[in-house]
This record gives structure tokens, C-alpha cells and sequence, in this order.
């Protein structure tokens, strides 16, 4: 009797820790789905789209509900969508890689939001050229966009990362860290570069405007879920575009929804439109079409894919960058064929330029 | 027949084999549970991070144990491990010392209770963590700091916890040394220190988990090595199968520090031990 309990105990146990995150990325036709978001410049629009109703107007289009959940931790965020407790998160091109296709979860970038074009930047103290950086000890958040960053301002001079050395340093302290007399060289992004570069002897010697569209902000989901419930696909990029043309129209609205967006990121309408400025944010769904389906995307996937796997984030023992496959919108993979795990998708964001969502 | 004094749960003792047993049991369900759940995970997505299987972890435990890493060439778990004990040792070592001496001060002599104790009862609560850009800017991003961060963190409740135990000490042995004619000195370096030692290794014991939790949240802020700092980069990528053995192995490390201090105790200090309920 004692055992039989135990053993029932034991099951209930495990298969609740199995099942918790499992049931979300499910696939199957449903009605309920959950996109992960957190703070950044790019993503705002998600929690200011959900705060008025423009989520849930195109979600009852559909006759279906789309829960918008703000996390404070992107990482977080990424981590619970890989475990599979939601259907889409918002993360970069280099991270989606890394995480959830690594990982094993099938994920298809919907919207292409933005690239950053100067949001990240390498700043150094008291020296004023990119050639100064060599020999420095550099702090940054390691394995972020931030590091890939460091990797590629290194190599358009013909350096490496062993010609420096990286102190990996939490975003949250970046700021109270280059105020310290050890640190001299930081990367990291807005706002904390913006509050850098105020103080006096810093300069942004490399930013993302040197390697523009190789750092996106996408929103991407579980390619499974949307291959079964095409609604979902159609439901986010129509609040998308419709949120889009709001908030970079030259009116009343537009600014009071810039303005929203700002004091929920902590700052206010001009530090939001000073991101917005090194934010290249694809207004028309027809240019989001247009930079999704052009060749650069695929020669940034190469430059992203080798720099994980440098790092060994491709996985214990990959043998070789192609172990994960990443597809295009021309149909083109990059990598194992058989095991496509990252897509560029740019078919819902064509039927929002066409106007048939 | 619930009165007769065996039938009592209380009074009911396991014999050495199923109290052995018993021991044991939770841990194995645990296991079994994590199994279970991995492989329901496993079968969902075969190359799912959340809960790896026990080969995965293995391989992971090879990887980051035996094999030189492939960037740096280093043994990445023992240099962790170096990095974190070193930082972990000054800063408890120094924690001990100063609660040593000023808990010792504060117990014995009013006047330096007076100056003393209620600043320290104050400056224990202060959560380290909130006020960590101030630790940074004045002793720096470097080893010092994350010494610091340990030492802010443990030594202002180990002062409170000694001077907390001299005051018990009862008082006829203090006035009996003063009729010998022992001086201040005396008594704290002969009557006071000797029954001090075995209770620092208690207020120690104690401390050591709040010492691992301010080291690794040192590690997490900034740092290139160390036990701490590989978890929290590698939670990037959600790398469980490494994270769980680094956790396994700072539980094993705190648990065998605090069988070692507990059997060191008994060993140099057996009169204190003796009067114990064995453990």
C-alpha cells in the first residue's frame, strides 16, 4: 500500500514538471495563445498595442484571444518560450538562433520589427578611436548581441578577441561599472549607451550603424503552432502594421503613443524618439517584405551562425555550423537541411502590405 | 490501546538499516521524479534544454571536468571552482576575524557596546545587494569588491550572534577572575576566547549559505570565472545540462564544509561537542 502511494506520488510529481511547459507548444488547431515581450526600444509597441485593445480587436477578428505578457527579463522571456509555455517572444536574430532553435523548438520569425542602427556600442574612455580598444579590458553582457558586436567592430580592423580580454558585467550595474576607474571600455545598448556617453572623456568609437541590419528585433513564433493556426500569424502582424501607423505618424496620436511607450520604458517621448532615432523601425509591412527577402539577411545568418559556434553555442559537440538549418523566404537553407529549425517568414507580413488580412 | 508508551509515535525508532533507508528514500524519489519528467520532455523534443537527461549531464560533467575548454584551453570546472574558493575563503576568513573581535569587544566591555551595538544591529539589516553601485565605486569591479559583498553580507550578523553568546557567559567567571586579579586582557584572551572558538565554528556554520549566495551574486554582476559567474552566463542559453552539475557541486562543496567545520568542532573542542544531542 505504502509503495503504491509513493509510486502514484512520483508520477503525479514528475508529470507535472513535464507537462507544465509542454502543453503551450503543443501543436494543434486552438483559440488561446500567449507572446512573450520585454522592455527594449523595438518591442514597446506590443504592450502599447495590447494596452488599447488593438491586440484583442485583431485577435476577436480571427475569433481568437492572444494574451500580450511583459517580462522584465529577456532572457527570462526567451527561456520560457523555449520550455514552451508560450507561442511567440520577442528577441534578436543572433538569440532566437541560440535559444529556442538550439534548443530544439522549431521557431519562424513573423515580423521583422526593426535592425538596430546604432542602439549598440562600443564606448570607450579616454581614447577616441576603434584601434584603441586592442589590449583593453572590455565589459559587456557575454553571448549577447553586445559581444557579436565587439566581435565584428574587431574583426573590420583585423583583430581578434584574444587581442582583448571581456569581463562579462550584468546590464543592470553597466552604468554604476563605467563609473569605476578599472573599466575602460564597455559595449552595451540604449538607453545605458545614451547615459554613457554623457559623461565626459566617453566615446562611441563602433556601433551597430557600422554593421547595419545584422542585429534585428524580431517577433517571432512556434512554427508548429502557426503552421496549424494560420490565424495567429494573421492576428499579430495585423496589430503590428495598424500599431505601426499610429505611432510613427507625424500627428497628435502618433506622439501620444510615443509617449506611452517612453514612460513605459522609464524615460519620456524624447528619450524615446532619441532610440527611436538609432532604431530602424520598418513602418510599411512592404519594406519589412523587402529587407526579409533580400540575400543580406542570409549573409548575416552566416556571420551570426559562425559566431555561435565559435563560442560552442551550437550545441555540445557540434562538429560544424550547420547542424542547425536556417531557412529563408526564397526557399534557401543555411545548414542541415533535415534539421531546419530557425525560418524567415515573410508571407503574413506580404498579406499586411497587401491589405488581405 | 493507544496508552502503552511503545505504541506512541514518538517513542517508535527505526533500526539502523530502515533508518538508513529512510535517509535515502527522498533523495531517490527525487530522482525518479526528474527522470520521469525529463523523459516526458525528451519525447516531446528530443533536444529539449529544461530538464536534460542524466547522459546529457554526463557529457556536460566530462566537458566541462576533464576536457580542456575549446577557446582558452583551460579545465573550465576547476578553474571556476579556484576562482570562487578564493573569494569565498578571504571573504569568510575576514568576516570571521572582525566578528571575532569586535563581537568579543561588544560582549565584554560597556563602553564599547554602548558605541557599538546598536550601530551594528542597525547596519546588519541593510540589504548588501541594494546598495551594490556604492560597494562597486569604491572598492572597484575586481576580486576585492565581490570580497567586500561577502563580508558586508556575513560579518554584521556573526558580531551580533558572538557578542550575543559572551553576554551569556555567566558572570560568576568573570567576577571569579577578577578576584584572581586577571585584567581586562586576561579575561578576554583566557576566559572569553577559549569559550568563544567552538561557538565562531556554530555562527560560521550558519553563515557559510549566506556567504555562497552573496559569492555568487558577486559573480553574476562582473567577473570572467568562477562557479557563479558560469551559471549565470550560461543561463543565456539556458544550458541546463551544465547549470545542474555546477549546482550539484556547490551543494556538495557547502555540505562538506559544514561536515568538516562540525567535525573540527568536535575534534579541538570536545568538551563544547559533548554536550550535544549527537546530530
Amino acid at each position: 500500500m505504502k509503495s503504491f502511494s509513493r509510486l502514484l506520488i512520483t508520477l503525479m510529481t514528475s508529470a507535472s514538471i513535464g507537462l507544465a511547459g509542454a502543453s503551450a507548444a503543443m501543436a494543434e488547431e486552438k483559440t488561446e495563445f500567449k507572446l512573450a515581450w520585454s522592455i527594449y526600444v523595438g518591442w514597446m509597441p506590443w504592450g502599447w498595442a495590447a494596452d488599447q485593445g488593438i491586440v484583442d480587436k485583431w485577435a476577436d477578428k480571427y475569433d481568437i484571444t492572444i494574451e500580450v505578457v511583459q517580462f522584465n527579463d529577456y532572457i527570462e522571456s526567451i527561456n520560457q518560450y523555449t520550455a514552451g509555455a508560450f507561442d511567440g517572444v520577442t528577441a534578436t536574430n543572433m538569440d532566437l538562433l541560440a535559444i529556442p532553435s538550439v534548443g530544439g523548438v522549431d521557431t519562424t520569425s513573423l515580423i521583422v520589427g526593426d535592425f538596430s542602427n546604432g542602439n549598440d556600442a562600443l564606448i570607450l574612455k579616454d581614447a577616441d578611436t576603434l584601434e584603441a580598444v586592442v589590449g583593453q579590458n572590455v565589459n559587456l553582457v557575454e553571448l549577447s548581441v553586445s559581444h557579436y558586436l565587439l566581435a565584428r567592430a574587431l574583426e573590420s580592423i583585423d583583430k581578434a578577441e584574444k587581442d582583448i580580454s571581456v569581463i562579462n558585467t550584468s546590464d543592470a550595474d553597466m552604468i554604476a561599472a563605467y563609473q569605476t576607474d578599472d573599466v575602460t571600455a564597455v559595449v552595451t545598448w540604449n538607453p545605458l549607451v545614451a547615459e554613457i556617453l554623457e559623461t565626459p572623456g566617453a566615446t562611441k568609437v563602433f556601433d551597430s550603424s557600422d554593421i547595419p541590419g545584422e542585429i534585428m528585433d524580431l517577433t517571432a513564433v512556434n512554427t508548429e503552432t502557426l503552421a496549424d493556426n494560420p490565424a495567429f500569424g494573421k492576428a499579430l502582424v495585423g496589430a503590428w502594421y495598424e500599431t505601426m501607423s499610429i505611432m510613427l505618424s507625424d500627428t497628435p496620436e502618433g506622439e501620444a503613443a510615443r509617449t506611452a511607450m517612453g514612460e513605459a520604458s522609464g524615460t519620456d517621448l524624447a528619450g524615446y524618439d532619441m532610440q527611436l532615432a538609432s532604431t530602424q523601425m520598418f513602418a510599411e509591412p512592404s519594406d519589412a517584405v523587402t529587407f526579409t527577402t533580400s540575400k543580406d539577411v542570409e549573409t548575416t545568418m552566416q556571420a551570426v551562425r559562425m559566431f555561435l559556434f565559435e563560442r560552442g553555442l551550437l550545441g555540445d559537440g557540434a562538429s560544424s555550423p550547420d547542424i542547425v538549418g536556417i531557412g529563408f523566404p526564397d526557399g534557401s537553407i543555411l545548414g542541415d537541411e533535415a534539421n531546419v529549425k530557425f525560418r524567415f517568414n515573410a508571407d503574413y507580413m506580404s498579406m499586411a502590405a497587401d491589405g488581405t488580412l | 490501546m493507544p496508552s502503552s508508551r511503545r505504541e506512541r509515535l514518538i517513542n517508535r525508532h527505526p533500526g539502523p538499516a530502515a533508518g538508513r533507508l529512510l535517509a535515502l528514500a527522498p533523495f531517490a524519489l527525487f530522482l525518479v521524479a526528474y527522470s520521469v519528467g525529463s523523459e516526458i520532455r525528451l519525447a516531446e523534443n528530443p533536444n529539449d534544454k529544461l530538464l536534460p537527461s542524466f547522459n546529457a549531464i554526463a557529457d556536460a560533467i566530462q566537458r566541462m571536468a576533464f576536457e580542456p575548454d575549446r577557446r582558452t584551453g583551460s579545465y573550465l570546472l576547476w578553474e571556476d571552482t579556484v576562482a570562487s574558493l578564493s573569494r569565498l575563503g578571504a571573504g569568510v576568513l575576514l568576516a570571521t576575524v572582525m566578528g571575532a573581535i569586535i563581537g568579543i569587544a561588544v560582549g565584554l566591555i560597556p563602553y564599547a557596546r554602548h558605541t557599538m551595538s546598536a550601530f551594528i544591529a542597525v547596519f546588519a539589516m541593510i540589504p548588501p545587494l541594494a546598495v551594490l553601485p556604492i560597494l562597486f565605486i569604491t572598492f572597484g569591479l575586481g576580486e576585492v569588491s565581490k570580497v567586500v559583498l561577502i563580508v558586508f553580507g556575513i560579518a554584521p550578523y556573526m558580531t551580533r550572534d558572538i557578542a550575543l553568546r559572551v553576554s551569556e557567559l555567566p558572570s560568576e567567571q568573570i567576577v571569579k577572575a577578577q578576584t584572581l586579579g586577571a585584567s581586562t586582557w586576561h579575561i578576554a584572551w583566557r576566559i572569553v576566547l577559549p569559550q568563544m572558538l567552538p561557538r565562531i565554528i556554530d555562527t560560521l556554520r550558519l553563515s557559510l549559505g549566506a556567504a555562497w549566495l552573496f559569492l555568487i551574486a558577486a559573480e553574476a554582476i562582473a567577473a570572467q570565472s568562477g562557479l557563479g559567474y558560469r551559471i549565470f552566463l550560461l543561463r543565456r542559453y539556458l544550458a541546463m545540462d551544465v547549470i545542474l552539475p555546477y549546482v550539484f557541486w556547490i551543494t556538495f562543496l557547502a555540505v562538506s564544509f559544514d561536515y568538516a567545520l562540525r567535525k573540527y568542532q568536535g575534534w579541538a573542542h570536545p568538551w563544547f561537542a559533548s554536550q550535544r544531542t549527537p546530530a
